[in-house]
């Protein structure tokens, strides 16, 4: 029998070991799994996690790597602002779809234009798309007290369906034949957004998430608006008392996110999407929670959680297609991640202590 | 005064002994070979600073904590309870300091929920008139809770109590909720109790009453028994000496000339915005420059509110509030500290500082702007380093060193950090709720002392506490939050005990008393 206690402090080594710990027992767990589905769980482990970076075939995995961790880590680095500050924006893949269809909208509304000046427009564009869609639950919580997440997750729903709207309608490229979906932009050089040194994955978008993350590392830890938003989450009393306005700070937060997101729906659709189409989303809003939090929410952890994210992604397909396992298998796979690392975490504050009389192994 | 109990010096049967416990927590020995004896209604006075293991022992006699070591004996067999309820079996009863009562449910309700097989409501409720007509304890069963006062209330938990008959009842810092009337009727009680041959174990802070009630006392210092006396034999001084192991010395004022009006609130009125929380009503007062203003009043009266709405944590208009003759009654706590006012709450864990965060973040947490710790809007960390441990060298905060977090220190050492970072800013207007709330004897006389410093120094200090002595130490002025409305402040000098008692409302529920009798 055992029981929690909380830790006076808490635990500095579970803090970094959590990760760790989470990505072990997802493999543990996801080996079972992938051999309950009749797979050798040693191949299919080695696939997703080996294969990609010094496998056959890694010299194109390597930079599809770069691809996937990008939008992760640029997301994950907004809604990691609003997750320290208790501010929980779900919606971050709403953001993202809408950055991409206002960048796209300006950049297609330019075309065939040809001027350096359009890019940068479409950045903003797509910044502010995301913005205004956060803007929306952002203000009905301050203003009506509404929840955030369950509002913010409605209105990726909603996003979903501009997005079908755009890619069949408005946005729809007029010498398509009819198809759904815009103009390519990798036809469009103003407006494109390649690879910046050739197969090596890297494009604006990656240069951005290291950027934020070097600047967000810099906010949370030196300026004074970090220490608000720590502070807003750790002890919202203490904060008010400090002098945060909650109602600025959520605001705040909620645009910081969702400009972040939209901008990764920017380089996306520019970039390896191409173009706005139906099945544009992919649920990188999503899954950049999964990375914030695998990164404890700390931006420097992000880039790498966001990293290992995107190798769950490239493996996975690789898996996928090799050795015949279903998407959701993947899914379910990283879902496990979050699971277990939320439930490790409890270690970083509590520790196991033994009730008397009873003798037993220590948790797994 | 009637019922003296037995005279003390005759023989009294032995009821509780306690030999050699100990009882040791990670890192803490609690408590160390401790032993003692309480007769047969003895009320027997626990005595020692926060810290000195009078709870442990307490929980230990009550069956919340086990005993690592040692032997405790009631009426003379072996008492080892494994749980609260054999305990109370036994004949032991508690009324803990922080009360755990429904405010939506009745009092009869309450007490039947305490209980492991209640009789009908209706019988129960006659119980309770009984009980609290026999033992002057003026308390109607029907009423909700959420309508009575903290004194009220803690009837409850005595009645509770009484019900079961109990040999040994333990009083966990009974007084420090009540108006000094109802502090007569509560002794007169437990006057009653021991001459009946209840024995009480009596745990208390405030000497002088323990001096009034208590026939012996066993004084506890860091977990151990360093002595034993009878009260009413020695003065508080000697007692609060004993338990601090030192000579104190009571803080020294100088009263400085007074200068113009620092801080002024006129009709001020905010609507709580706790939950059952206390609306303040028309308050009105100045404070002038080298001033203290001592507000008293039982908790819950208004405090927590008066507090936000000095700090700037609740707005309202301009002109209801003004620092040195400039509205700021529409600024918040960054502006308002601008303007020269800081503020220390009484809550320190969540409110006055992030218990998670370190000294260090704390410090900077209120001292930021007026010791201009950031500079173009980033944190010189290194200068707020600085500044945490200038605090703590000042205010001899016990710690190992800036960096730990601030729920790692014990409540008297956070108080001081926490009382130091707002008087080391240099601020002109002072305000502080609750300064020395379960701090221990020395640490809370350092506070004090420091406190006045300040008003020496020319500032307008505001103290809002519920401890009348800490208030007559330190205040010029005195005045009482009561129920939302604060009295007229009237000078210190020449304030007599029973003014201040009707002040703060006299004793809350005596029309009630009549009814019963």
């Amino acid at each position: 029998m055992f029981r929690l206690e909380k830790r006076p402090t808490p635990s500095r080594f579970w803090l970094y070991a959590t990760p760790v710990a989470a990505v072990v027992l997802t493999m543990l767990a996801g080996g079972l799994l992938f051999a309950a589905m009749g797979k050798n769980p040693f191949l299919v482990i080695k696939t997703i996690f080996w294969d990609p970076v010094f496998g056959e075939f890694a010299w194109y995995l390597r930079g599809q790597l770069l691809v996937k961790a990008g939008p992760l880590i640029l997301i994950a680095i907004g809604l990691a602002l609003g997750f320290r500050a208790g501010i929980w924006n779900i919606g971050a893949e709403g953001q993202y779809i809408m950055g991409a269809i206002c960048g796209a909208a300006v950049g297609l509304a330019f075309y065939p234009t040809e001027s350096r000046l359009i890019f940068p427009a479409m950045i903003l564009a797509g910044a502010f798309g995301g913005w205004l869609w956060a803007m929306i639950p952002a203000l009905l919580k301050t203003r009506f007290n509404t929840n955030e997440i369950l509002v913010s997750l409605m209105l990726v729903y909603v996003a979903e369906t501009i997005l079908a709207k755009a890619a069949t309608g408005f946005l729809r490229n007029p010498e398509g034949a009819g198809f759904p979906g815009s103009r390519n932009f990798s036809s469009y050089p103003a407006a494109a957004n390649p690879e910046l040194i050739a197969g090596s994955g890297l494009h604006w978008g990656g240069v951005a998430a290291l950027g934020v993350a070097v600047a967000a590392y810099l906010l949370l830890t030196r300026h004074v608006l970090g220490f608000q938003i720590r502070l807003s989450g750790q002890a919202p009393r203490a904060a008010r008392f400090h002098g945060v306005s909650p109602t600025v700070l959520t605001v705040l937060c909620m645009g910081i996110s969702g400009a972040l997101a939209g901008l990764a729906g920017l380089f996306e659709v520019t970039g390896p999407a191409g173009k706005i189409s139906i099945d544009f989303s992919s649920g990188y809003g999503f899954t950049a929670i999964i990375v914030a939090f695998l990164g404890r929410l700390n931006p420097l952890g992000i880039v790498l959680a966001g990293l290992l994210m995107a190798l769950t992604y490239v493996g996975g397909e690789m898996a996928a297609t090799n050795l015949g396992l279903p998407a959701a298998a993947i899914q379910v796979f990283q879902g496990m991640l979050l699971f277990f690392l939320l439930a490790v975490d409890v270690l970083t504050n509590y520790r196991f202590r033994r009730m008397a009389g009873a003798a037993a192994a220590g948790a797994k | 005064m009637t019922g003296t109990g037995t005279e003390p010096g005759t023989a009294r049967p032995e009821l509780l002994r306690i030999e050699g416990v100990t009882k040791a927590y990670p890192g803490v020995v609690a408590n160390a070979d401790i032993g003692f004896t309480v007769g047969a209604g003895e009320v027997h006075a626990l005595l020692g600073e926060n810290g000195a293991g009078k709870s442990t022992l307490v929980k230990m006699i009550y069956g919340l904590v086990k005993p690592d070591s040692g032997a405790m004996h009631l009426h003379g067999r072996p008492y080892a309870p494994a749980k609260p309820a054999e305990a109370r079996r036994l004949g032991v009863a508690m009324v803990f300091q922080h009360f755990s009562l429904f405010e939506a449910l009745t009092v009869a309700e309450n007490v039947a929920l305490g209980m492991e097989t209640p009789p009908p409501m209706r019988e129960l409720a006659t119980r309770i008139r009984a009980v609290s007509e026999e033992y002057g304890l003026p308390l109607d069963p029907s009423r909700l809770i959420g309508d009575l006062s903290a004194g009220e209330r803690q009837r409850v938990e005595i009645i509770r109590c009484l019900l079961q008959d109990p040999k040994l009842l333990i009083m966990d810092e009974p007084t420090s909720v009540l108006t000094p009337q109802e502090v007569e009727i509560l002794f007169r009680t437990l006057r009653q109790l021991s001459a009946e041959g209840t024995a009480i174990l009596y745990i208390s802070h405030k000497l002088e009453e323990i001096r009034t009630l208590c026939d012996a006392a066993t004084i506890l210092r860091r977990g151990r028994v360093v002595g034993t006396c009878i009260p009413k034999d020695r003065s508080a001084r000697e007692m609060a000496e004993m338990m601090v192991g030192a000579t104190l010395t009571p803080p020294q004022r100088v009263p400085g000339p007074k200068g113009e009006v620092a801080l002024g609130v006129s009709d001020l009125s905010v609507a709580s915005p706790i939950p059952f929380g206390t609306a303040l009503k028309d308050v009105s007062f100045t404070v002038a420059k080298g001033e203290v203003l001592g507000i008293a009043g039982v908790a819950g009266n208004g405090q927590d509110e008066l507090l936000l709405a000095l700090s700037g944590e609740l707005k309202t208009d301009p002109d209801k509030l003004r620092v040195n003759g400039q509205p700021a009654g529409d600024l918040g706590p960054t502006e308002r500290r601008r303007a020269g006012l800081v503020a220390a709450p009484e809550d320190r864990y969540g409110h006055a500082a992030a218990p998670d965060m370190s000294l260090v973040e704390n410090a900077f947490l209120t001292a930021g702007l007026r010791r201009q710790l950031a500079r173009g809007g980033f944190i010189d960390w290194a200068k707020t380093r600085a500044f945490a441990e200038e605090i703590i060298a000042d205010y001899d905060v016990r710690t190992p060193g800036p960096d730990v977090a601030a729920r790692a220190l014990s409540g008297g050492n956070l108080q001081k950090f926490l009382i130091g970072r707002e008087l080391l800013q240099g601020a002109g207007v002072i305000v502080i709720n609750q300064p020395t709330w379960g701090v221990d004897a020395a640490a809370a006389a350092a506070i004090r002392q420091k406190i006045l410093d300040q008003a020496a120094a020319g500032a307008a200090v505001v103290v809002i506490s519920q401890d009348l002595d800490e208030l007559l130490e330190v205040s010029d002025m005195f005045a009482v939050l009561n129920e939302g409305r604060l009295t007229r402040p009237r000078p210190v000098q020449g304030l007599s005990m029973d003014e201040i008692g009707l002040m703060m409302g006299g004793a809350h529920g005596m029309e009630v008393a009549h009814h019963v009798e």
